[in-house]
């Protein structure tokens, strides 16, 4: 499976926890950290786990949330 | 088309929008501007321009308003019940300072009233109708050929000043045929350009149509904007005319039919001596108050005559104040006064 | 972390055609992920420079703030109407109206019928929360019932205050609409069928096809009483009983 990536916007995020419901591999957590609107801000914790399918991203109803992914190895022969 | 021809009041409004360069119009049937609507609905399909009739007048000046935000003339027409429903949309319109053309074909009221003329819409056009710190410019023509004339320099007015502009007729002057010499036609595409219109945001920043704020303090700047406006158009945009009043002891004050009717009664009065003559507001917002005023000064009595319960009869009182007696005489539920029923009321208040 | 976000392609990014200003929707209201979402399509289609938005009274009032587009903001529930004055003065542009459901099927009743039925070249978006968020959480027409609002506090009661108007149903009795459709966004897989559905909605525009309505399930957590994530499954479990999914119209 290629690894994946995502980056929070921790001023953007309102702590609604859609993604952290949405994502499969349960990489997203509530941080416990409030941002400066008093938001609990959602952050990466278990960043190996992530895969890039961006499902968080989809359900951000703030566009937080970016989403990286390692290009697919090319099959050997 | 420069010959002479007998027109209808409702057809020569039509076809003056059209020589002004109208793009759009957009209204809902009802008496008695009908034949403005049919003319409109002959005419625009054939010169490729938009006729809609829409599901009521409330949704016709919402059409109005997308159209005059794309930067288009744009033009609606109805009467008395229709104007009414008009008045958020006319607020919207004055708020986010956009252009448009209103012709109110006014008729009896308050209510369903009847389709008889009126002008009982006074108030409704120059002191608000609508919600909010606005004015239209309203223009009142007496005749038809007037009509023509002043419709197309609201669509002059509208443009200038990024305001909606109301065409005050009534349904004499609607259903009444006169001799008009038509307006040579404006050809939309050599109007100028609008920056601030919704034209689709390419190498330009984001327009944006609209007329609210949350922040008071920006929302009160807005209203400047609009309030600075509307004293330009005070200062520059009055017009009105006077009839014989150099040597007049007694003044009638009236606008419209009534001021064409005014015009008889003024040969009928001077044949007996009297010295009548008349003031009538072209421009009934901004309301000519300085020349009225001036002329309350060297005549004895400004007699308002109206076809309502006495509104026009309110800015002559406010004009004149103490300097001349101000008695009035109205007709209301879309009855006309006869000359000679205007002509009793003059000389009993100079007798 | 960006050691590694340098071996990676980015797959999922902010719309271009938004601005980067923050929404101002409450915390896991679905209309930022339909506002996204526009911004995708807008995007994909290539038409930022030609679109106008519309944008209603209710809580998506300030939608002419999202997008790097020209945009209206209009009288309530005359959304319609002003998408057909625009898109007639100027059938170049690609106009898209977006309403909610008091903005879209109480108030704008008539203009909403009406411009869906003369076809207008025009997408409309129709948020449906059954309620009027914006103004406290009030009955909607599309209020559920025994739903309980600030307007219907013990419950809709159908004897006093009728039914939920499945107003895409009623649309779809008319000739002239090309495409209508219900979406919802409570899970991924609805996210996917709601994009492709606005992507079509706004790509039928571009062909001239006629008109087009994504009506579009969503939540509104505040007013629901719900956390975010019980609203998608309130939505998920209890709203798709009362409006379906699916396609009602599709001559596209």
């Amino acid at each position: 499976m290629p690894r994946g990536a995502v980056r929070i916007d921790g001023e953007r995020c309102k702590g609604c926890g859609l993604c952290i419901a949405a994502c499969p591999h349960d990489v997203l957590a509530f941080s416990g950290t409030l941002n400066s609107s008093g938001y609990d801000v959602v952050c990466v914790k278990r960043p190996e786990a992530c895969v890039g399918c961006a499902f968080c991203a989809m359900t951000c109803p703030d566009i937080a949330i970016e989403v990286y992914r390692e290009k697919t190895p090319a099959k050997e022969a | 088309m420069e010959r002479r021809m007998l027109l209808r009041g409702n057809e020569v409004i039509a076809e003056a929008a059209i020589r002004a360069g109208c793009e759009c119009y957009f209204a809902y049937p009802i008496t008695p501007q009908a034949e403005l609507l049919e003319h409109m609905a002959r005419q625009m399909p054939r010169l490729g321009r938009t006729f809609v009739q829409a599901e009521s007048e409330v949704a016709a000046i919402s059409m109005v308003y997308g159209a005059a935000a794309a930067g288009v003339r744009v033009m609606t027409s109805s009467s008395s019940p229709g104007i009414s429903l008009k008045q958020e949309g006319i607020s919207y319109l004055a708020g986010s300072r956009l252009p448009a053309v209103i012709v109110n074909v006014v008729r009896g009221g308050p209510g369903l009233g009847n389709i008889a003329p009126s002008q009982c819409d006074y108030f409704q056009a120059t002191k608000g109708g609508g919600h909010g710190d606005y004015h239209m410019i309203v223009l009142g023509p007496s005749t038809v050929p007037e009509a023509a004339e002043l419709t197309m320099l609201a669509f002059d007015l509208a443009d200038r000043y990024r305001t909606p502009v109301m065409i005050l007729a009534d349904g004499l002057l609607g259903q009444m045929m006169e001799p008009v010499t038509l307006p040579e036609s404006i050809d939309p595409r050599s109007l100028p350009p609008k920056d601030w219109a919704t034209t689709g945001a390419a190498g330009r920043d984001p327009n944006i149509v609209l007329s609210f704020d949350l922040d008071p303090e920006a929302l009160r700047e807005m209203n400047r904007v609009l309030q600075e406006t509307y004293r330009r158009i005070s200062e520059r945009e009055v017009r009105y005319e006077e009839t014989q009043t150099e040597d007049a002891e007694i003044v009638i004050a009236a606008y419209g039919t009534i001021a064409r009717i005014a015009k008889s009664v003024i040969r009928m009065a001077r044949a007996e001596g009297i010295r009548l003559g008349l003031f009538r507001p072209i421009t009934l917002w901004p309301f000519p108050y300085a020349p009225l005023r001036a002329l309350a000064d060297r005549a004895e009595t400004v007699l308002t005559v109206e076809m309502s319960a006495g509104q026009m009869w309110e800015d002559v009182r406010l004009a004149v104040a103490e300097r001349a007696a101000t008695p009035f005489y109205g007709e209301m539920g879309g009855v006309v006064p006869t000359p000679r029923a205007i002509l009793n009321e003059v000389m009993s208040h100079v007798r | 972390m960006s050691a590694e976000r340098d071996s990676m392609t980015q797959v999922f990014a902010r719309p271009k055609s938004l601005t980067d200003a923050r929404f101002t929707y409450c915390p896991g209201c679905h209309h930022g992920i339909i506002t996204r979402i526009i911004g995708h399509t807008i995007d994909r289609l290539g038409i930022a420079e030609r679109t106008v938005g519309i944008a209603p009274v209710g809580c998506s009032v300030f939608a002419y703030l999202w997008y790097r587009c020209d945009a209206l903001q209009v009288a309530h529930g005359r959304a319609s109407a002003v998408a057909t004055g625009l898109k007639r003065a100027n059938p170049n542009l690609i106009v898209f109206s977006y309403q909610g459901d008091g903005d879209f099927a109480s108030i704008g009743t008539a203009e909403s019928i009406h411009a869906a039925n003369r076809g207008e070249n025009i997408t409309v978006i129709f948020v449906n929360n059954q309620i009027y968020g914006m103004t406290g959480g009030e009955m909607a027409p599309t209020t559920l019932i025994d739903q309980k609002t600030t307007t219907t506090p013990d419950g809709r009661d159908p004897r006093l205050f009728g039914y939920p108007i499945r107003f895409s149903e009623m649309l779809a009795q008319l000739e002239a609409p090309v495409y209508i459709t219900r979406q919802a966004l409570y899970d991924t897989r609805r996210i996917n069928d709601a994009t492709r559905a606005v992507e079509k909605a706004f790509r039928l525009q571009v062909e001239g096809a006629g008109y087009s309505l994504v009506e579009l399930l969503a939540t509104c957590p505040t007013n629901w009483r719900m956390s975010p994530v019980d609203a998608n499954r309130h939505v998920a479990e209890v709203v798709t009983q009362v409006f379906p999914l699916g396609d009602l119209v599709d001559r596209g």
